[in-house]
């Protein structure tokens, strides 16, 4: 405790158009106390108190002159937090204004904090899984029923959707996609080729640079280089969209409206995926192969002629099969986990953000995981 | 008595359209001052001026005795400060919960420490009858409560002037008659001057102290409430007489 001289009169507060002095036991507060000042005179005035044991003060506030809500909800806020040492806290003084301004903002306010519930582990666990089988897994494949049916239905029909929406889907989805994924599978079949060229230099293997861009492009890197660029694309925007209009009321519109909205959003995307993803594929096996054919020219000096001979006999069907079953298997994955987090949006702006990303996470995820699951399959 | 608003000989153009024509009228202390019109006359734009979201291009308009036009944009928010706005849709933050919402300008335009902003949130809302929505989302809300929240967050820094956008629209009568009352509870008890557009005819009868009428961009009239409803202006006879037609009906 600070040495304290009780009898002289302290300033503990000065600001622009308030102060606040201590004089033995009581606290005059002078000028205005209004939101500007209100957060200084609480912070002051709890600390001025917290060292000193007054038995009991008073606050007067016959030099007030003006105060609003935050003002009288600091005095409160004050009284309160000094009446665990203080005992006798009385407020006085103020002019007829001011205390019809202190009755009205004084009111009792019932403050209802949630209790907090205590933390299981066990139960934490369980309730997880619980919600994870009956929220996500229930919900996923009830979105998967529904689209699948809807795309098998509708196969033939075109009323149920806007007019021309399978190529503007198929634009969106497919074409405009088309430059990242040619600039970026050259890059690839380069790089896989320009590092392993070396290697095969020392055993005298340069031909079989051919063997190796082919078959690593064609079954592998082609099919996941478009599935992963198009789950970033498309993934979000699918979500971004399903999750805006759900946001804002669109999709129970067209629910009055007897559209059924996956019907109505979902199935045209996946109708453009299934389409383009496979001819997406093509594009980014022959840009892969062409940046390894560059590549075996320059480091290996094998002739565009050569590569071409010795791709012939290399390529084989079961690759172009592979191909086409993980391209439907893709736009499956992207348009379905893209709507089913689009449809899952919480709480607004923030909540369209937040299911965005979750889709494009898991949507990529789940397309290197289907990668990887067929590769054991189909060898 | 002190001008809180004061616009004179505002003019301004969407395109080649005329919006607004020379328009002039002021607004008083501790008074709720009116704009009402019907659809298209102008109201949303002069207030859009009023809140400096459109730029004064011709004319003048001051705010709490200060010229708002060109003003740094530093003044402008130190003008915001001192004046709450009421949206016609609430335009509450979706993403925070009600008390979040209404503690915004207190924890942004203020020092105050967070367990007081926290007493004064539930104050506010407890004004307002609201003290079981502090941690609920707007999603969760009737329209009626979305109205009282914007409300309470218009005047979480008890500003001298707001700025009402419509505040009936979408409510039922009950729920407009108690949101009225609340507004004329806050110029009678805090002194705070309005600023409200309008159609609601029950509302203008309730809370105007002051009209200004706009027809197709122009002021044709600018008085109080009383010389508003006998006024020989044919347009303006025409607005309020759904009223008469009404109350004929009634009787």
């Amino acid at each position: 405790m600070k040495p304290v001289n009780r009898h002289k009169a302290r300033q503990i507060l000065e600001t622009k158009n308030t102060s606040c002095r201590l004089e033995e036991n009581t606290l005059f507060i002078s000028g205005q106390l209004r939101v500007n000042a209100a957060g200084d005179f609480t912070r002051a005035v709890l600390k001025e108190f917290r060292a000193y044991g007054f038995p009991e003060i008073t606050i007067n506030l016959k030099e007030l002159d003006d105060i609003d809500s935050a003002g009288v909800t600091a005095l409160f806020y004050v009284k309160r937090k000094l009446s665990a040492k203080i005992s006798g806290i009385r407020i006085e003084g103020g002019s007829a204004n001011i205390n019809r301004k202190i009755e009205l903002f004084s009111s009792e306010i019932p403050i209802e904090k949630k209790p907090e519930e205590a933390f299981e582990i066990t139960e934490a666990v369980g309730t997880e899984t619980y919600k994870f089988i009956t929220s996500y897994l229930y919900g996923f494949l009830l979105l998967t029923a529904d689209t699948l049916y809807w795309a098998a239905a509708d196969l033939f029909r075109t009323k149920t959707t806007r007019e021309g929406e399978f190529v503007n889907q198929s634009v969106n989805i497919g074409v405009n996609a088309a430059l990242i994924i040619i600039i970026m599978s050259y890059a690839i079949g380069f790089v896989m080729a320009v590092q392993s060229a070396q290697y095969l230099r020392d055993f005298g293997a340069n031909i079989y640079i051919v063997d190796l861009v082919v078959i690593g492009i064609m079954s592998q890197m082609g099919p996941l280089i478009t599935g992963v660029l198009v789950a970033g694309r498309s993934g979000s925007s699918i979500a971004a969209e399903v999750a805006t209009m759900r946001v804002t009321a669109e999709l129970d519109a067209l629910k009055t409206m007897g559209l059924e909205p996956v019907r109505y959003v979902v199935v045209p995307k996946l109708y453009a995926s299934l389409f383009t993803i496979p001819l997406l594929i093509i594009l980014s096996n022959v840009s892969g192969i062409a940046g390894g054919a560059s590549a075996a020219f320059y480091s290996l000096d094998i002739t565009p002629e050569i590569f071409i001979n010795r791709m012939a006999g290399v390529m084989q069907n079961k690759d172009l099969l592979t191909a086409f079953v993980k391209s439907q298997v893709y736009a499956v994955i992207i348009v379905l986990t893209g709507a089913f987090y689009g449809f899952r949006v919480e709480k607004g702006a923030e909540g369209v953000g937040k299911v965005t990303t979750q889709a494009v996470v898991v949507s990529i995820s789940l397309v290197i995981l289907a990668d990887s699951l067929m590769a054991v399959l189909f060898y | 008595m002190e001008k809180v608003i004061h616009v004179e000989g505002l003019y301004a153009k969407y395109d080649d359209t005329e919006i607004l024509h020379n328009v002039s009228f002021s607004a008083f202390k501790g008074e709720i001052t009116v704009i009402i019109g019907g659809s298209g006359s102008g109201k949303t734009t002069i207030l859009r001026h009023l809140l400096g979201l459109i730029p004064v291009e011709k004319g003048y308009v001051s705010l709490l005795g200060k010229d708002i036009s060109g003003l740094p944009e530093k003044e402008m928010n130190d003008m915001y400060h001192q004046m709450g706005v009421f949206y016609q849709n609430g335009a509450l933050m979706t993403s925070l919960t009600v008390g979040e919402n209404v503690a915004m300008p207190l924890i942004h335009q203020s020092n105050l420490p967070k367990p007081l902003i926290e007493d004064i949130v539930r104050m506010k809302l407890g004004l307002l009858n609201l003290e079981k929505a502090y941690d609920l989302y707007p999603s969760q809300l009737s329209g009626g409560m979305l109205k009282r929240v914007a409300l309470a967050r218009a005047i979480a820094m008890d500003p001298p002037l707001i700025f009402c956008d419509e505040p009936g629209a979408g409510l039922d009568p009950v729920s407009l008659e108690s949101l009225d009352n609340l507004i004329l509870n806050l110029r009678d008890q805090l002194g705070i001057s309005v600023i409200m557009v309008t159609h609601e005819i029950s509302s203008i009868l309730r809370v105007a102290d002051r009209v200004v009428f706009l027809n197709q961009g122009k002021v044709l009239f600018e008085g109080s409430r009383k010389e508003a409803l006998v006024s020989e202006v044919q347009e303006i006879k025409d607005f309020f007489s759904v009223l008469r037609t009404d109350h004929i009906r009634q009787t």
